[in-house]
């Protein structure tokens, strides 16, 4: 077969692919974190619907088309149909450039597992997530109400004072890795994974995507003991669901970035590489469903104080060592 | 045809631009600036600096058009007052500035997957800019974030006032 044939039709197999699983991953994320957070209460979770609940995210997915599409009469109608859009499309975008296996061979051609392994994907990642909060700020300001507008506010402001520390938490990786693909940030790792060189980057880097995932104990731009929900209070139906699933989908894709940036990537030993790389990313899901279950929600300017005040001055000093190290290990 | 796509990206650029200074409602003018922000890091990707191209998109669309948005909330604008007014032709500005950006893109990437044919003699490699940005002009790059410094210092003193001491903590 013509190769550029060979190639659309492998990236469009790779991409259906992964859209599935993704989406499939995120509806069971529901389920998992619903019973997990159960057993952390003493309660059970579902468990009604099909085999152990099994089928408790069709349910939900059925309920949620079935429900109806309510837009306020008051609400800025457009921006307000297409920011839950805008969150969704962002969480999945992030995905085409995490490698989640070692290449194949398939015709005789070495077939790579990520769907578009861009030179500059740690760029990609960041550029996207800095997007991704449009969705928070212009579904809640669209919808023409007050705990929907704080909840958008609230979202803004946070992801303006986690979003420094993270990136500045990554550029240890890359000073690693000599690198911007995070297929060659993997390969680096086939040995060692970063984590271990870079430890205190791999903590604000995991408090930091707490805060950009907005969940427990950042999850104030939806506080419901204050904000009845924050900045979806007035979306029902499939939109409210978009915003919902986007979350899950947007736990995943940051689990798996962590699983890329400083836990090795698929490498690992004895298990095949897509083995190890959904282990990882399944106990790094397991962790934000624990923090959840365990920590109280922070009080909205002790997120500032953390973000600014504490996170921000640690990644630049961390920053500063690691470059002093690397310069004297390679001089 | 990448001197084509680079004139119809400016000239929505230059309509976004146009579009978002007269707009009445701030949060609609900051969604035309972000498009004509993204039309303006594919004309710099067709220049050949894909790295200026990246953080165009992260930092100016990323992180101060987010800043602005916070400030335009601040001033709790009501997207009610602006609604009751029955226009049906104020959203296709947007929807067409849109699709012209995401229609030079796919045009862009379908057109040269590689990212090779439309690089320029003067490309300029991540590798290449960084020396550049910190060797030769060093200087410059040092004047310029020293002055952005005294700024952000500066809006910090004229905001606070004449607050006492420690006052400040709790204010909002």
């Amino acid at each position: 077969m013509n190769p550029l044939w060979l190639g659309l039709v492998l990236t469009a197999v790779k991409l259906v692919v992964v859209l599935a699983a993704l989406l499939t991953m995120a509806a069971y994320m529901v389920w998992v974190e619903r019973r997990l957070l159960a057993r952390m209460q003493l309660r059970l979770g579902p468990n009604r619907v099909g085999w152990f609940g099994l089928l408790q995210p069709l349910a939900d997915v059925i309920k949620m088309l079935a429900k109806e599409d309510t837009v306020p009469a008051q609400a800025d109608r457009w921006v307000f149909l297409l920011a839950p859009a805008v969150t969704a499309c962002m969480a999945l975008l992030t995905f085409a450039v995490v490698p989640f296996g070692p290449p194949l061979s398939l015709f005789g051609q070495e077939v790579p597992m990520v769907v578009s392994d861009l030179n500059i994907g740690v760029l990609f990642f960041l550029g996207l997530s800095s997007l991704g909060v449009y969705g928070v700020a212009l579904g809640g300001w669209a919808s023409s109400s007050k705990f929907a507008l704080m909840g958008a506010v609230r979202g803004l402001a946070q992801l303006i004072s986690y979003e420094l520390s993270m990136s500045l938490a990554l550029v240890p990786v890359l000073m690693l890795a000599g690198s911007f693909s995070l297929s060659d940030i993997v390969a680096a790792q086939a040995e060692v994974p970063f984590v271990v060189y870079a430890p205190v980057s791999f903590a604000i880097f995991l408090v930091s995507i707490l805060a950009e995932s907005r969940r427990t104990p950042f999850d104030l731009p939806e506080a419901e003991s204050e904000l009845v929900a924050g900045y979806h209070t007035e979306y029902s139906g499939m939109r409210f669901g978009l915003y919902f699933v986007g979350e899950y989908i947007n736990m995943i894709v940051l689990g798996a970035l962590t699983t890329v940036l400083f836990l090795g990537g698929w490498h690992g030993p004895w298990l095949p590489g897509l083995a190890w790389f959904l282990l990882k990313v399944g106990a790094l899901a397991f962790f934000f469903i624990w923090v959840r279950g365990t920590l109280p929600r922070l009080r909205y300017d002790q997120v500032m104080h953390l973000g600014w005040k504490v996170l921000l001055p640690l990644a630049l000093v961390n920053l500063l060592v690691t470059a002093g190290i690397l310069l004297g290990v390679r001089a | 045809m990448s001197t084509v796509i680079f004139y119809v990206l400016s000239a929505t650029a230059l309509v976004a631009t146009l579009l978002c200074v007269t707009r009445k409602q701030a949060v609609h003018a900051i969604v035309y600036l972000i498009n004509a922000l993204f039309a303006l890091a594919l004309m710099f990707y067709l220049l050949g600096a894909p790295l200026v191209a990246a953080w165009e998109v992260i930092i100016y669309a990323g992180a101060i058009m987010v800043l602005f948005l916070f400030i335009v909330m601040m001033f709790e604008l009501d997207p009610a007052r602006e609604a009751q007014r029955p226009a049906p032709a104020r959203r296709w500005p947007v929807v067409l500035i849109s699709a012209v950006i995401l229609a030079c893109s796919l045009a862009l990437a379908f057109a040269d997957p590689a990212g090779q044919a439309g690089v320029p003699g003067y490309y300029a490699s991540p590798r290449a800019f960084g020396e550049l940005m910190f060797g030769e002009y060093a200087l410059g790059v040092e004047v310029a974030s020293f002055l952005l410094l005294f700024a952000a210092v500066g809006a910090y003193t004229v905001g606070r006032g004449d607050e006492p001491a420690g006052g400040g903590e709790g204010r909002r």
